[in-house]
């Protein structure tokens, strides 16, 4: 198999904290890898080992072929890096901040030019390259951010909150932009929090909570495997005043009410279905509205964590899964 | 890329980190303070009024002027970098963090040379001063200067992302040191347990050779001052990027 990365093991332990625990995990080449977990779940440590920025404690990763603790420059020189802060030199113009990048990358000037004025002209900042950038709005660091990780043409490229505290427009073109390099061929590694990004634009998924990975699939497969948040969306006329009725209903699991309807939980929505009709037609009722949900991946998202909560560091490999 | 010779490919790194440096640090508050400002007031303090000829306060010129700006530029860029996150940026790309900090070192060396030239320019058709000792008072700018900028960096690598604790380390540091080393008092006039501790600070041979230079007139020999300012950059370079990569996860 043609891999992008692979983490074997990698561990990064920080005094008494252990921010990445013991994970395995392989992205193939050409695909979109989700990285996602809560705040301080060990995302970027484990995107800071993999770009080379800080060593593992123990573990092993290859990116590209190339071992990031032996082979550091070879793998460095073909990934594209953009970090979770916003990180590039305010004192500096958009143009100067390129030039530089292109020079640590080792690309000839000609190139420089070539490469950096067509990425400014594709992000909408051509026009105001020569400004310092201090006075660019975040939306506009953060896609001169995807240009300096872009300057060298990177086979694989490693995201973390590309699009986090950006307005709807920035976030949609970063978004485009993702989905267009990756069909020119270039991996990329996104980490985010961002469940609904990770939905649209990921191959896989990876959820690590705690240092550990907790699971790796598909973002579909991921939906599939938690039938229960399978849900009904229903209204009646006139309404329901107390939602005890319906928790009585054979095969809900929960209940919940947003504003003049109510969301039932349940893993068999076709006989739930024959119940709410049978519930209604005894209780003189009208069904104003009848929707079926499949379990979004926010809410598969909030059970793996949960599920993963008040687990020990010692029953890691319970639930490390490797793909 | 990698066809190219890879140390030739750090190095040209290195020169865009220093030329990076150049047009972020030289004109920042810090630099100007404590680089150019706080010496020139430190040497009005002690000579406005003493009536002593030009001649005699060159060596302390050169050697105040020097020594704070050569080490003022270190301090500031590794703190800020952490502070502003650009410094995971250089991190990231395929460049070693021993030839970064050359980079941040080659900025203060060319800062602090630079400065001291043009002030020995100004001053040395005031003197009587012969080519073979116009070219040791070369030589002791060029290793001086690249040693004190050397110490800079050695200074900023405890991990901080605030200036302001650098620079004050920094002054806790340098300012002792020019009252140790021989600039105010001749050599000659400490006490013996001076004339020990003078022989620890890189400024007290920087002096000797400097008016060696301009006098022909020394407690050691030039020799002797030469290597050991040399043997104090080496220290200096070895430790400071020891202590770097040993700080570095700390600073993200």
């Amino acid at each position: 198999m043609d891999l992008a990365i692979e983490a074997k093991g990698l561990t990064k332990k920080y005094a008494n904290v252990t921010a990445v625990n013991n994970i395995d995990f392989q992205v193939k080449k050409g695909e979109i890898f989700g990285f996602l977990g809560p705040n301080g779940a060990g995302k970027t440590t484990t995107q800071r080992i993999l770009t080379g920025v800080i060593t593992a404690t123990s573990g092993k990763a290859s990116i590209l072929g190339y071992d990031i603790g032996r082979e550091t420059f070879r793998a460095k020189n073909r990934i594209g890096v953009v970090p979770e802060l916003a990180n590039i030199y305010i004192d500096l113009s958009a143009w100067s901040n390129l030039m530089l990048i292109g020079q640590l990358y080792g690309v000839s000037e000609e190139d420089r030019i070539k490469k950096s004025t067509e990425l400014l002209r594709i992000f909408n900042l051509y026009e105001r390259k020569d400004e310092k950038t201090k006075v660019f709005s975040k939306g506009m660091k953060q896609k001169l951010l995807l240009c300096m990780a872009l300057i060298h043409n990177p086979q694989l490229l490693f995201l973390d909150e590309p699009t986090s505290g950006l307005d709807v427009v920035s976030s949609r073109l970063i978004r485009e932009m993702i989905a267009k390099f990756n069909q020119e061929g270039v991996t990329i590694f996104l980490t985010t929090h961002n469940i609904q990004e990770a939905d649209e634009l990921c191959d896989r998924i990876a959820v690590i909570d705690h240092g550990l990975i907790a699971t790796i699939d598909s973002p579909e497969n991921l939906k599939k495997e938690f039938q229960s948040m399978q849900a009904i969306e229903v209204a009646f006329n006139p309404p329901i005043k107390s939602e005890d009725d319906l928790k009585k209903i054979e095969y809900v699991n929960k209940v919940q009410k947003i504003g003049d309807k109510f969301k039932l939980y349940t893993d068999n929505p076709d006989e739930l279905i024959r119940q709410l009709l049978n519930f209604s037609q005894k209780r003189n009722l009208n069904i104003l509205s009848l929707n079926t949900l499949g379990p979004d991946l926010e809410e598969v998202f909030v059970k793996i964590t949960e599920e993963h909560k008040g687990w020990s560091y010692g029953k890691e490999k319970s639930f490390s899964k490797t793909v | 890329m990698e066809k190219k010779n890879p140390f030739l490919r750090q190095f040209k790194s290195t020169w865009a980190i220093t030329k990076k440096d150049i047009s972020i640090y030289y004109l920042k508050p810090p630099v100007l303070i404590y680089g150019l400002i706080f010496p020139g007031f430190l040497f009005l303090a002690f000579f406005l009024g003493k009536n002593m000829p030009f001649s005699s306060l060159l060596p302390v010129v050169i050697v105040l002027a020097l020594f704070f700006t050569s080490s003022s530029v270190g301090p500031i860029i590794t703190p800020w970098e952490t502070r502003m996150h650009t410094l995971e940026r250089l991190v990231s790309c395929p460049i070693s963090l021993e030839f970064i900090l050359l980079g941040d070192i080659l900025a203060g060396f060319l800062f602090g040379v630079g400065i001291t030239l043009i002030l020995s320019v100004f001053a040395i058709p005031f003197l009587e001063i012969g080519l073979k000792n116009l070219i040791i008072l070369l030589g002791t700018i060029l290793l001086s200067g690249f040693c004190f900028s050397c110490l800079g960096i050695l200074l900023s690598a405890p991990a901080t992302d605030n200036p302001s604790n650098i620079m004050m380390l920094s002054n806790l540091v340098r300012l002792p040191l020019i009252f140790i080393s021989g600039i105010f008092i001749p050599l000659n006039k400490l006490p013996a347990l001076g004339r020990l501790i003078a022989r620890l600070s890189p400024l007290t041979y920087t002096v000797d050779i400097l008016r060696y230079s301009l006098y022909e007139k020394c407690d050691y020999s030039p020799v002797l001052s030469l290597t050991a300012l040399f043997i104090f950059t080496i220290v200096f370079l070895f430790l400071g990027m020891v202590f770097h990569k040993r700080n570095l996860s700390k600073r993200f």
